[in-house]
């Protein structure tokens, strides 16, 4: 029979069924008029089965939108797809290549917070109290992925030496059984500390705990209570069990209430829920969220503080008033990137407003903290130096493998200080902070003039550790030629992620230094500007980091980072460089536009890692004025008794 | 009648069913694949998104096992790939002893990024093993299978995010 064919097409898992109901067709042919009644109700099941398959054609399993080409095309746009692209079978044909522990041991880090071994993600609840800086992570005890998360703990009285103490917490109680993860603290009038995380609970739902310290009077925090009642808060009506973590900081409220917000998502909209609370043990919860943004997925991390409009300080979190913008900052699970906007409270309900909606937070053309390798970043208020300073993920971009054979994976970024730009008043501006400068040992002073199609060799001894300040300047007389000239097309469209990396010349740029070189260039790792002529003949000025040539390794991810970099008129063109060994970070414009990189070069490496200064435009010469320092080590290491013998150190 | 109203609905039930792993699929590089390790499985009808990760990321668990079997067997087999061998069998461990475990909890565990991570790691491994070689390796039909799952398997990891 026709109809029962077309069944059995459908799928071959009705086997069964078509087999029975070809018996009671067959049964029923006989009976004339209940062929006819059989006839019509097939109709009816084949036109059910076909609007079936053609309504949800178009749709994921999630729900009725576009979103999963609309993801993709996210994904694609933030460099996510082409990050992951790799392909051994295209690329050069099978090289045979293995790491060896020379190569590994070298890629550990000298000035960077990591702990001495297995893997390490977010950071969790920086403070600063009793004369020391307090840093807590997630950390795997057992391996070098991800997995049976606890919070590590360290110590440093300068955000530079730290000194690794034992867990602080770890999961031991059914509400984080299966993970004691990402948290914020906050300081309570009187001083003291309540810590507020997400535990992800025997059944895996993610809900909200509080802890204290043990004992505040020990200046080292060692042991954290749990509070007996958590968890404090579950996942509300229609959020999901497992979209529901990384508290924040609180903040007070005008009404003398203490107010935090936890990311989510609803469907694909990335959305940050708030509680008001007194006691941070029972919480009301709002109607109203502080923001959403259609189309971002899941908010990780989400942070929010406030920033001053005139003043070069940080502000406490509670901070509020006519001087100030408030940042909201979240990290985007689908693509790894931390995005932030600044915009204004509105303490009467708890919500917050972008000042400028099209990049607005998650946007992939919005603003980052970073625009290479960093997430789950985390700020505390510094009540000590009154500053805002910012902490940041930096995972490994090579193969698990290689971390399982080094027996590590991840750093943290150098802390940062985080201001408002006053000057252009739509960016954060972030800045190693100044205690980095106590690592500084010897430098040298350069002043070199860069004709275009240079590399020009910089002799600084060791280059594994170094700091670099240089400022560029553009010769004036190529600079006007260049405007002059109609056959200098305006670049359109530059990114430093499709630009082909800095072997691809402008007119005026890229120019930089090449960091982790070896001496034939053959493994290099290039940070540079590229200036291109905008539309209304003005300069556009970009920061970029490419990684494409820093390793022959082939288990490597190798992008080029960067984004446009504000340059305000009379400005230099100015770029910091931190170099530690396998991590990158870069600067532009005094903190504008900062890159971190993760590179692994197989031959740069020891001695035989060099520096570079080149230029590559075609038509411009650059004069560049520099100075590199060699770093030292920060030593970081197990916190023993003798460390505190010096009482609190005054930076 | 009422036989035929119960075969109906069992029908578009059924149908239903297995539209949900076919759904899923198309949403993959690889539906027929994807269909087939889907379908293969038991709990595959029952599966929901996370469920149908992990039962892909048990496949990758099987064939990661299998291909180190067959690298232990080479090298007897083919004494002079030792070199190769070595590093392909330091990658397919990683896959079993770090990728597959770190997926698996974080797939369960809702935090698919990680599970991400191991997965598309998994297709690395299998593809710098084949690229020791040099274009004469006698495992390209296995690696080639790992990055072939890998690829599915990342495509619906990404849809928990």
């Amino acid at each position: 029979m026709a109809s029962s064919e077309s069944l059995l097409l459908v799928s071959s898992q009705q086997d069964s069924f078509s087999d029975s109901s070809s018996n009671s067709i067959s049964e029923t042919v006989r009976r004339r008029p209940i062929k006819v009644y059989f006839a019509v109700c097939s109709g009816f099941l084949l036109v059910a089965l076909y609007v079936a398959f053609v309504v949800t054609d178009g749709s994921t399993p999630k729900n009725g939108t576009n979103d999963e080409t609309m993801a993709e095309t996210r994904a694609r746009l933030a460099g996510v797809s082409e990050k992951r692209v790799w392909n051994v079978f295209d690329d050069r044909n099978g090289e045979a290549f293995a790491w060896n522990n020379t190569m590994l041991s070298w890629q550990r880090t000298a000035f960077h917070f990591q702990p001495e071994k297995n893997w390490m993600n977010d950071p969790n609840g920086p403070l600063f109290y009793k004369g020391w800086y307090h840093f807590f992570y997630q950390y795997n005890p057992n391996a070098a992925v991800w997995g049976d998360i606890v919070w590590g703990h360290a110590v440093s009285k300068d955000l530079i030496h730290w000194l690794h103490l034992p867990f602080a917490m770890v999961p031991d109680r059914w509400y984080d059984a299966n993970g004691v993860w990402t948290g914020s603290a906050t300081f309570l009038d009187d001083g003291s500390i309540v810590m507020l995380y997400t535990g992800s609970t025997v059944n895996f739902v993610q809900v909200q705990n509080l802890a204290y310290p043990e004992d505040p009077n020990d200046p080292l925090l060692l042991k954290w209570t749990k509070f007996s009642g958590n968890p404090v808060l579950e996942p509300p009506p229609g959020i999901g069990a497992k979209d529901f973590r990384d508290p924040t900081t609180a903040w007070k409220t005008s009404a003398g209430k203490w107010r935090i917000t936890i990311g989510s998502k609803v469907n694909r909209t990335g959305i940050s829920l708030v509680y008001d609370t007194v006691d941070f043990k029972t919480y009301e919860k709002h109607d109203i969220l502080l923001h959403q943004v259609p189309n971002t997925g899941m908010w990780e991390c989400v942070d929010f503080y406030p920033v001053s409009k005139t003043k070069h300080h940080g502000l406490d979190t509670s901070v509020n008033g006519p001087d100030v913008k408030h940042i909201v900052k979240a990290s985007m699970d689908d693509t790894r990137i931390d995005h932030y906007a600044i915009g204004t409270y509105h303490d009467s309900n708890g919500t917050w407003v972008p000042d400028n909606p099209s990049i607005d937070v998650g946007i992939s053309t919005g603003l980052r903290y970073d625009y290479g390798k960093f997430y789950a970043s985390k700020t505390f208020y510094d009540q000590h130096k009154e500053r805002r300073i910012l902490w940041g993920w930096i995972g490994e971009s090579d193969s698990e493998a290689a971390d399982v054979q080094k027996g590590w994976s991840s750093v943290q970024g150098v802390p940062r200080t985080v201001l408002l730009d006053t000057k252009t008043g739509k960016n954060l501006i972030q800045w190693p902070v100044k205690e980095i400068k106590s690592l500084r040992l010897t430098s040298r002073k350069f002043q070199k003039k860069v004709r275009p199609g240079t590399v020009v060799p910089v002799d600084v001894g060791p280059a594994s550790q170094l700091d670099i300040e240089a400022e560029f300047k553009i010769k004036k007389d190529d600079l006007e030629v260049i405007f002059g000239d109609d056959s200098v097309e305006d670049d359109k469209e530059f990114s430093c992620g499709s630009s082909g990396g800095a072997t691809v010349r402008g007119a005026l740029g890229p120019f930089g230094f090449s960091v982790l070189a070896d001496e034939s260039l053959s493994e290099q790792t290039p940070v540079y500007f590229y200036v291109t002529k905008g539309k209304d003949s003005k300069l556009k000025t970009f920061f970029c980091t490419d990684t494409s040539r820093s390793t022959m390794a082939n288990d490597v991810v190798k992008p080029v980072y960067g984004s446009f970099v504000p340059v305000l008129k009379r400005e230099k063109l100015t770029m910091r460089i931190l170099v530690d060994h396998s991590i990158v970070e870069a600067f532009g414009q005094g903190g504008r536009t900062c890159i971190t990189s993760r590179v692994y070069p197989t031959k740069a490496i020891y001695g035989a890692a060099k520096l570079f200064l080149f230029n590559n435009a075609i038509d411009a010469t650059v004069e560049a004025s520099f100075k590199v320092w060699q770093m030292n080590s920060a030593f970081i290491r197990p916190y023993s008794t003798a460390d505190d013998l010096g009482g609190s150190s005054s930076t | 009648m009422k036989k035929m109203v119960v075969v109906m609905v069992m029908m578009l039930v059924m149908v239903s069913e297995a539209s949900m792993i076919e759904q899923t699929c198309k949403e993959t590089p690889d539906f027929n694949l994807c269909v087939s390790l889907l379908d293969s499985d038991p709990r595959g009808s029952s599966a929901d998104t996370s469920g149908l990760a992990l039962i892909l990321v048990d496949k990758i668990k099987g064939l990661a096992t299998k291909t180190l079997n067959e690298i232990n067997y080479l090298y007897k087999k083919r004494p002079e790939l030792k070199q190769a061998l070595d590093e392909c069998s330091r990658r397919y461990k990683t896959i079993l002893k770090a990728d597959v475990p770190e997926a698996i909890e974080a797939i369960s565990k809702g935090v698919p990024k990680f599970g991400e991570d191991g997965v598309i790691d998994a297709g690395v491994e299998a593809a710098v093993c084949e690229g020791e070689f040099k274009g004469k390796s006698p495992l390209t039909s296995l690696t080639k299978s790992m990055q072939k799952i890998s690829n599915v398997t990342r495509a619906i990891v990404r849809m928990l995010l």
